[in-house]
C-alpha cells in the first residue's frame, strides 16, 4: 500500500512540480489524508489542534518543494516536514514530545476527515497586507480563479500571482504567532 | 480557512517557481569561494614565497587539510538542509580532515625535537590567525545560512554549527597561503579555534535565519 502511495504521490508531485495545477492540488489532498492521521496520533492532550498541523504542513511542503529531489522517495520527505511542524507546534506551546520516525510506517492508515474550527491560518490571514489578504481569501475561501480575481480586484494576473505567492509566504511565518 | 481552502490556494501558486535546491549549493558555493579569495586578496594576500612554497609538504598539508574539511562539510551541508536529512555516510568523511591533521601532527612530532613542539604549536602568526579566519570566513558563513533559508533543514543549530565549519574550512584554505607557520602544530591549534568560532557562531544564528 505504501509502495501505491509512494507511486502515485511521486507522479503527483511531478506534475506539480512542473505546473500541473490539478495533478498539485490532487498530491495535496492526498498529502493532507496521509499527515491528518500521523498528526492526530501523536495529540494526545488539548493545546494544539491537529488540523493547524495539517494546514501548517500543507503550506511548508509547498513553500519548501524544492527540497524535494526527484530520484527521492515522497513519503519521508513529506513526513519529514510533518514531524517537524509538529514539534515546532508543541513547542509553540510550551510543551515537549519526542517523535519517532520510525512510526512513519505504521501512519499510512486510512485518510481521516478534517473538522472544522477557528484555524490559525484564518487568524493568519487577518495580519496579512490588505492587498495579499483580498486576493488569498478570493482564492481560497471563495474558490476564484487567478483571472477572476484578476478582473474583481481590478489587478493583472502577474500581480495577482506575486500577491498569493508573497500572501502564502506570510501566512506560513506568522501561522501559530498571532 | 479550511484545509481544502487552503489547498485551492497553494495550487493556484503551483505555477511560481523556485530555485532547486541543488542549484542553490551549487550558486552558494561558488559565491563563497569568490566571497573568501576577494577577502583574502583584499586584506593579506599569499605569502611572498607561496609559489616555490609549493614544493614543501608541510606547506601543502595545510590545504590538503582545509580543502578535505570544506569539501565534506559541504557535502554533509547539502544533505542536511534538506528535511529528511541523511547523509549518514557523508558524516563519517567529515572525519577524514581531522584524522589526516592527527597523522600530519604525529609525523611532525617524529620530525622536529621535542625540544621545539612547544615554539612549533605557538607559532608568529596566532593572532593574525585568529582574526583573518573569521574575517574571511563570516561572507561564505552569511552565504551558506542563506542557502539553510532556502532550504528546509529541520535540526537548525546543527545545520548551522555544520555551515560555520564549511566557512571556517575554506578561509583556512585560503588563509594557508598567507600564514608563514607551516607545521601540522600551529594548524591543529589556532586554526581550529578559528573555525570553532565560526562554527558557533553559525550554531547561535541559524535557528534564527533558517527558521521555517
Amino acid at each position: 500500500m505504501s509502495g501505491r502511495d509512494e507511486g502515485e504521490l511521486a507522479d503527483l508531485l511531478r506534475a506539480g512540480l512542473a505546473g500541473d495545477e490539478r495533478a498539485y492540488a490532487r498530491f495535496l489532498h492526498r498529502a493532507a489524508g496521509l499527515v491528518r492521521p500521523y498528526v492526530r496520533r501523536r495529540i494526545t492532550h488539548g493545546g494544539v489542534d491537529a488540523e493547524d498541523v495539517v494546514q501548517e504542513t500543507l503550506l511548508a511542503l509547498h513553500l519548501k518543494r524544492h527540497t524535494w529531489m526527484a530520484d527521492a522517495p515522497v513519503l519521508p520527505w513529506m513526513f519529514a516536514i510533518a514531524r517537524f511542524k509538529l514539534i515546532d507546534a508543541f513547542r509553540r506551546r510550551g510543551r515537549r514530545i519526542e517523535v519517532d520516525l520510525d512510526e512513519v510506517a505504521e501512519t499510512l492508515a486510512q485518510p481521516e476527515e478534517e473538522q472544522a474550527s477557528t484555524r490559525d491560518v484564518s487568524r493568519a490571514l487577518d495580519t496579512l497586507a490588505p492587498g495579499q489578504k483580498a486576493v488569498v481569501s478570493a482564492i481560497s475561501v471563495e474558490g476564484q480563479s487567478i483571472a477572476q480575481t484578476a478582473q474583481a480586484l481590478g489587478m493583472n494576473e502577474t500581480a495577482v500571482r506575486v500577491a498569493l505567492h508573497r500572501g502564502l509566504a506570510a501566512l506560513a511565518r506568522r501561522f501559530g504567532r498571532t | 480557512m479550511k484545509t481544502d481552502d487552503l489547498i485551492r490556494a497553494l495550487a493556484a501558486d503551483a505555477g511560481h517557481r523556485t530555485l532547486p535546491q541543488g542549484r542553490a549549493f551549487a550558486l552558494s558555493g561558488g559565491a563563497a569561494v569568490i566571497l573568501a579569495a576577494v577577502v583574502f586578496a583584499i586584506s593579506l594576500g599569499p605569502r611572498p614565497d607561496a609559489l616555490q612554497s609549493l614544493e614543501s609538504l608541510r606547506y601543502l598539508f595545510k590545504f590538503a587539510v582545509m580543502i578535505t574539511l570544506a569539501g565534506s562539510a559541504f557535502a554533509l551541508l547539502r544533505a542536511r538542509a534538506r528535511p529528511e536529512g541523511g547523509g549518514r555516510g557523508l558524516g563519517l568523511w567529515l572525519a577524514l580532515a581531522p584524522l589526516l591533521l592527527l597523522a600530519g601532527i604525529v609525523l611532525e612530532l617524529f620530525a622536529v625535537p621535542n625540544t621545539d613542539w612547544a615554539r612549533q604549536m605557538i607559532g608568529t602568526n596566532s593572532r593574525v590567525c585568529l582574526t583573518f579566519i573569521p574575517l574571511i570566513g563570516i561572507g561564505p558563513l552569511a552565504v551558506f545560512l542563506l542557502a539553510l533559508r532556502h532550504g528546509a533543514p529541520t535540526r537548525l543549530a546543527r545545520a548551522g554549527a555544520l555551515a560555520g565549519l564549511l566557512a571556517g574550512a575554506l578561509a583556512g584554505a585560503f588563509y594557508a597561503a598567507h600564514c608563514p607557520d607551516d607545521s601540522p602544530l600551529f594548524v591543529a591549534v589556532w586554526y581550529s579555534l578559528a573555525i570553532a568560532g565560526l562554527s558557533g557562531l553559525g550554531a547561535l544564528l541559524a535557528p534564527r535565519i533558517a527558521r521555517w
